[in-house]
Parts: C-alpha cells; sequence; structure tokens
C-alpha cells in the first residue's frame, strides 16, 4: 500500500491542487520527499536527535526556536492568539521535585518509533517514513484533530487562520495539523536540521541512530539518555541527556 | 400486533408549522456559523491547540451516544420479546436514526477541512478507532433502516427479532467504539482507561431514553392521542435504573482513578480544585444530572406526575451534556504528565483555557434541531406512532 514518491512528484501535485486540479490518489500514501539523486530514505536509517541540557543554554533553545520559525515559517499568524498560535518547538523549564535541579529543554515531535497520532489517523495523513520520520500529508489530513489528542508530547498544533507567504518546501493549510518535521527537506538533501544548525555548541547531536559510526549513536552508547515517557513505549527518535 | 395502529400525524397545525419553521432557523444558523468559522478560519472559535475538542464535540457525542441508546425500546421488544414495547419500536428506531444524523453533521462540520469529508470516506486507516467509527456509524444507519423495514412489513415482520438482534449488537458495538476514542488514549490521564466503554454504553442508555421519553410525551401531547399509564411507568421505571447504573459507573471510575497515584492529579483536578470543571461536575452532572432526576423518579410525591417525569428527562439531558463536557473538555484542560516526578516551571503544564464561542454553541444546537426535524417529519409521512398507547390497549401486551 506504501508508495513511494519522489521529491519531484511532490511538489507537482502541491502545484496541481493550487492550480486547482484535484488529485485522488487514493492507496498512496506520500512517504517520502526524497528523490533517486538524493539521499534514499529506508528503514536502515533512523534519524534522532539527542539534546544535552547539561549543555543547551536558555539562549540556545530561543535561537532553536526562532531558526525552526525562519526554516518553516510558522508562528507569523496575525489572528490567532497565543493559545492557538502554531508551537512546533517549545521551550520547557523543568524542575526535579527532589533534588531541584532545574533543566531547560526543547520539546519538539520526538518522531516515535510507534506514533500513537498514526495510529488514530482515520485518514492515514499522519504517517511514518521508512527512516522514522513522523509527518503529516497535507492533502490528506481532514482536521479532526485527533492526533493532537493522541500525542503524549502536545507536539501537534492546528492551524486556525488563512497563511500566506508559505515556504515552498512546506505548504502548511488552514484546517490542518502540523508538527516538526525535523526539517525532512534538508535532510533529504544531506543536510542538517535548522534547530541543530542554530545550536553552536554539541548540545543537540543529530543523526543516523542506527548507524555505528554516527557521532549519535557513539554518544548514546556512552552517556545516559533518557526519552520523555519512556513508560508510553514510544521509542522516540528524540533523546534527552542531563535530566 | 394486530389490533395496534399506526397512523401518521396531522402536520397541518399552526403548532407543527411554528415548531418546524423554528426548527429550520436553528439548522440555518449552524449552516450560518459553519460558514462563517470557514470564512475566517477556527481563531474565532474558542477552540487552541490545548483544547482541540471543544464544545461541538460535546453535542456531537452526546448525540451519537444518545442515538444508540435511543434503540433500546425497539431492542428490548424484539430481542428479549417484550410486547409492550412493540407498540413504541418504530419511533424508537426513528429517534435513533435521527439523534445519529444530528451528531454526525456537528461532527463533520466541525472538522478542520470539511471539504474533504470524501477522504474521510475512501481513505483508511483500520488502526484508527476514528476510522472504525465511520464504518460503525454508516453501519448503524444501514442495519436501523432495514430493521424499520422489517417493522413496517407486516410480511417481513418474522425477520425483526433476527435483524433486531442484529442491530442490538450493532448498537453495543457502536458505544464501545465511542467509549474508546477516550479509552485508547494513554497520554491523557483523564482517559485511557477501560471503563470508558462500558461506562459510555450505560450513559447511552439513559441518555438515550430520556431523549425518547421526552419524544414520546411530546408527540402524543401535541396531537392529542392517548398515552396511557402503563407504558409511561414501565419507561420511567427503566429511566430510573439507568440513571442509577451511570452514577455507579462514574463511582467506579472515579474511585478506580483515585487508587492509581499516577491519576491523583487529574482526579483531584476534576473532584476538588478544577474551578469550573468541579462545579460543573458536582452540580451540574451529580447533583442536577443524578440525584434531582432519581428523587423526581422514585419519590412517592413526584413519582406519577408526567410533568416531572419530563422534568427529570430534560435534567438527565442537561446532567449527560455537563458530563460529556467535564469529560472532553476538563480531560482536556488538564496538563498531560510529560516529566512524571518534576514539576514544569515554563513552557507547558497550566491548566489550558477554553471560552465557548457562539458560532460552536449555534453549531452544535442545530445538531440537534436536525434530529428533531427529521423525526417530526417523518412521523407526519410515515405512520411511526401508534394511533393510541391507552392502557387496556397496552394491558394486552403487559400482559401477553
Ligand atoms: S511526538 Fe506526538 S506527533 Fe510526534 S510522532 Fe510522537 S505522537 Fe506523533
Ligand atoms: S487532524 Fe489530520 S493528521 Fe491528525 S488525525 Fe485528523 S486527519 Fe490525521
Amino acid at each position: 500500500m506504501n508508495k513511494t514518491l519522489n521529491r519531484r512528484d511532490f511538489i507537482k501535485i502541491m502545484n496541481a491542487t493550487t492550480t486547482g486540479v484535484a488529485i485522488v490518489a487514493s492507496g498512496i500514501t506520500l512517504t517520502t520527499f526524497a528523490s533517486v539523486n538524493e539521499i534514499p530514505v529506508t528503514n536502515k536509517k533512523r534519524w534522532g536527535l539527542l539534546i544535552d541540557t547539561n549543555k543547551l543554554t536558555e539562549t540556545d533553545i530561543d535561537g532553536m526556536v526562532n531558526a525552526c520559525q525562519q526554516e518553516q515559517g510558522w508562528g507569523t499568524e496575525t489572528h490567532s492568539t497565543a493559545s492557538q498560535k502554531p508551537g512546533w518547538i517549545k521551550k520547557l523549564k523543568v524542575k526535579d521535585k527532589a533534588t531541584n535541579k532545574v533543566s531547560n529543554l526543547a520539546l519538539m515531535c520526538q518522531h516515535c518509533e510507534e506514533p500513537p497520532c498514526v495510529d488514530v489517523c482515520p485518514t492515514n495523513a499522519s504517517m511514518k517514513r521508512e527512516d522514522g520520520i513522523v509527518l503529516v500529508d497535507k492533502h490528506l489530513c481532514i482536521g479532526c484533530r485527533y492526533c493532537m489528542m493522541a500525542c503524549p508530547y502536545d507536539a501537534r498544533s492546528f492551524v486556525h487562520e488563512t497563511l500566506n507567504n508559505q515556504k515552498e518546501h512546506m505548504p502548511r493549510g488552514k484546517g490542518t495539523v502540523e508538527a516538526c518535521t525535523m526539517c525532512v527537506h534538508k535532510i533529504d538533501k544531506g543536510e542538517t536540521p535548522a534547530c541543530v544548525e542554530s545550536v553552536n555548541s554539541e548540545a543537540v547531536i543529530f543523526g543516523n541512530l542506527y548507524d555505528e559510526s554516527s557521532q549519535i549513536n557513539q554518544t548514546l552508547k556512552i552517556i545516559q539518555s533518557s526519552q520523555i515517557r519512556s513508560d508510553l513505549n514510544l521509542n522516540t527518535g528524540v533523546r534527552y541527556s542531563g535530566i | 400486533m394486530s389490533n395496534i395502529r399506526f397512523e401518521q400525524i396531522e402536520g397541518k397545525s399552526l403548532g407543527f408549522y411554528t415548531l418546524i419553521t423554528g426548527l429550520w432557523i436553528l439548522i440555518l444558523a449552524a449552516l450560518g456559523s459553519v460558514y462563517y468559522v470557514e470564512h475566517y478560519g477556527h481563531f474565532v472559535t474558542g477552540m487552541n491547540n490545548r483544547i482541540v475538542w471543544g464544545i461541538p464535540h460535546v453535542f456531537a457525542l452526546f448525540l451519537i451516544i444518545a442515538a444508540s441508546g435511543a434503540l433500546n425500546v425497539a431492542s428490548i421488544s424484539s430481542v428479549f420479546n417484550k410486547k409492550l414495547y412493540k407498540s413504541l419500536s418504530r419511533l424508537s428506531g426513528l429517534v435513533a436514526l435521527s439523534l445519529l444524523a444530528g451528531g454526525l453533521m456537528v461532527l463533520v462540520l466541525d472538522l478542520g477541512r470539511i471539504d474533504r469529508l470524501i477522504v474521510a470516506m475512501t481513505e483508511y486507516n483500520f488502526k484508527s478507532i476514528f476510522a472504525w467509527n465511520i464504518i460503525l456509524y454508516n453501519g448503524f444507519f444501514v442495519v436501523v433502516a432495514i430493521y424499520l423495514w422489517m417493522m413496517f412489513e407486516r410480511r417481513m415482520d418474522k425477520f425483526s427479532h433476527k435483524v433486531g438482534l442484529v442491530a442490538f449488537s450493532w448498537r453495543l458495538i457502536l458505544t464501545t467504539g465511542t467509549g474508546s476514542i477516550f479509552g485508547f488514549l494513554v497520554a491523557r490521564q483523564a482517559y485511557d482507561a477501560v471503563i470508558m466503554a462500558p461506562m459510555f454504553i450505560i450513559m447511552s442508555f439513559s441518555f438515550g431514553l430520556a431523549s425518547f421519553i421526552l419524544i414520546l410525551m411530546a408527540s402524543y401531547k401535541w396531537t392529542n392521542r392517548p398515552l396511557g399509564n402503563i407504558i409511561v411507568n414501565r419507561l420511567r421505571n427503566l429511566l430510573g435504573v439507568f440513571v442509577a447504573a451511570v452514577m455507579y459507573f462514574v463511582a467506579v471510575y472515579h474511585l478506580g482513578n483515585l487508587y492509581l497515584a499516577e491519576n491523583a492529579g487529574i482526579e483531584n483536578f476534576i473532584l476538588f480544585d478544577g474551578g469550573i470543571y468541579t462545579k460543573l461536575f458536582w452540580y451540574g452532572q451529580i447533583i442536577l444530572g443524578g440525584i434531582v432526576p432519581m428523587v423526581l423518579i422514585y419519590h412517592p410525591f413526584t413519582k406519577g406526575d408526567r410533568s416531572m417525569l419530563g422534568l427529570s428527562s430534560v435534567l438527565i439531558i442537561i446532567g449527560g451534556f455537563v458530563q460529556l463536557y467535564v469529560i472532553i473538555i476538563g480531560g482536556q484542560a488538564y496538563p498531560m504528565e510529560l516529566f512524571p516526578g518534576k514539576e514544569i516551571l515554563e513552557g507547558y503544564g497550566d491548566i489550558a483555557q477554553y471560552l465557548v464561542s457562539l458560532p460552536e454553541i449555534f453549531l452544535g444546537i442545530g445538531g440537534i434541531a436536525l434530529a428533531i426535524i427529521i423525526v417530526t417529519f417523518l412521523v407526519k409521512f410515515l405512520a411511526f406512532l401508534p394511533e393510541s398507547l391507552e392502557d387496556d390497549l397496552t394491558d394486552s401486551y403487559h400482559k401477553g
């Protein structure tokens, strides 16, 4: 059932829809944006992030949030109230009740291996790519918001108003749901997610969790790290250390 | 059966046309609201990124739940072969279908992308309980429609027992499905409990019967048809049992939750310090929607009074709305436990705010209006209602 479309096809579909040509691709799920010339999407890879809260400063987090907004174009909504505006990445301050240790961290879609948002989505609009990145297909999303009810990380946002000046790689749409894409459009070109790029230290590491030679894999082998709500067994792609 | 005569209502009086006109206005107001929200965007609603299901969902789920419960009267008659209820079966099926239509209207018109309804109908993720529900709802229409046909066609009457059984099972599965929408949300302390499914079933019995009783009494009163005490008393007793059962399930649900330390937060929130939600729970759901109707139903002073039965039914319906409000909105307002053992100082963790907006309320009321208008029209054009439900007529069934 999962057919792979390449990036060019994807953009073509986008354009086609805007010119009013309806494409009903029933049974086809946009599982990938990557084209053959670029890095192929396979389940041999699992993209992930490691966030070291001991190294991550508050300024770093603000920078990450900004970089994400710039890259993806969210947050400029003019009519939505603060609680209605999308937030793909949040700055959180967490205090340990026993030790009073305060950690700052960035919280985005955790790109769960067993994503509840994908399970509950009635139309298959929420989907997980072979390489573990969880996305929303904007053409299939009917805006039922069940995925938002199901996500344990409050990671998804609903677009409450008409948008303009959107980024070409991120066709957002009123009445649909969106979340961090791990900058899939950059990853597929071999680049790094915008939030990771914005941090100058080693506080955020991006890479292929499965690749033994990758920095993220090696670091995860030697340090203590955790998944948020690990009790839910979702096996998240985003890991944290220092909390 | 042969001496029960089903007959259409006249539907020519001033009252009838006033009712229809009033309902149309409400439906148009709902459609106007939908247009308004669509045109401007959902920022005009009270919904936000924390409270993603607002008051329209409360209305929609109430109607859907009540729909399956309204079919009970027919089920009792054909599944358990209670002849007394047979005279009410047709109306029971009709009320069930109408309530479901109203509920689905609200649910569908509340989507972010109404224009993509076709996607919802053609793309199914079979892992999604929501997708199952779409199938269950559509199936309910078909099953109940066939059931009604069996009841209307004398030749088919012999099948009505079997079809009734199918309809009965279907409605149980349907409400289980509706309850499971919440029961499987592992991330949320307020939900994620297997008991949600049976609790929704028993809620459906109660809300559905209350709606049915009101429609029955109104249609007999407004058309000057005799409605005897035997049948009314039967329904009253049944209603009392259902209300008690709902209260029992609510008690078990909360006690069970209190027992689990991880749910202490949400329980405290709903039961003690949740502000508006706590007030709604105790005053709206428990006292107004549970205890008062029980007293009215069972107290010797009010027991025999039909208007008191009507009042109990209205209170049960209001209490039902409040209950769903507390479950749906309260459950979302309370933050998810992101870091057990830790306190979130900034960024998340506050109680989410929700301010009901007028368009959302209009949409919800439009769903109720649609349900009532369907009943009103169909009883005019098809023989749903027995001409009389007088005691000596029903008595023979009672004994028979
Ligand atoms: S964090 Fe939420 S949105 Fe992201 S994959 Fe997990 S459940 Fe889905
Ligand atoms: S809002 Fe969209 S992505 Fe989320 S569950 Fe509904 S259809 Fe799927």
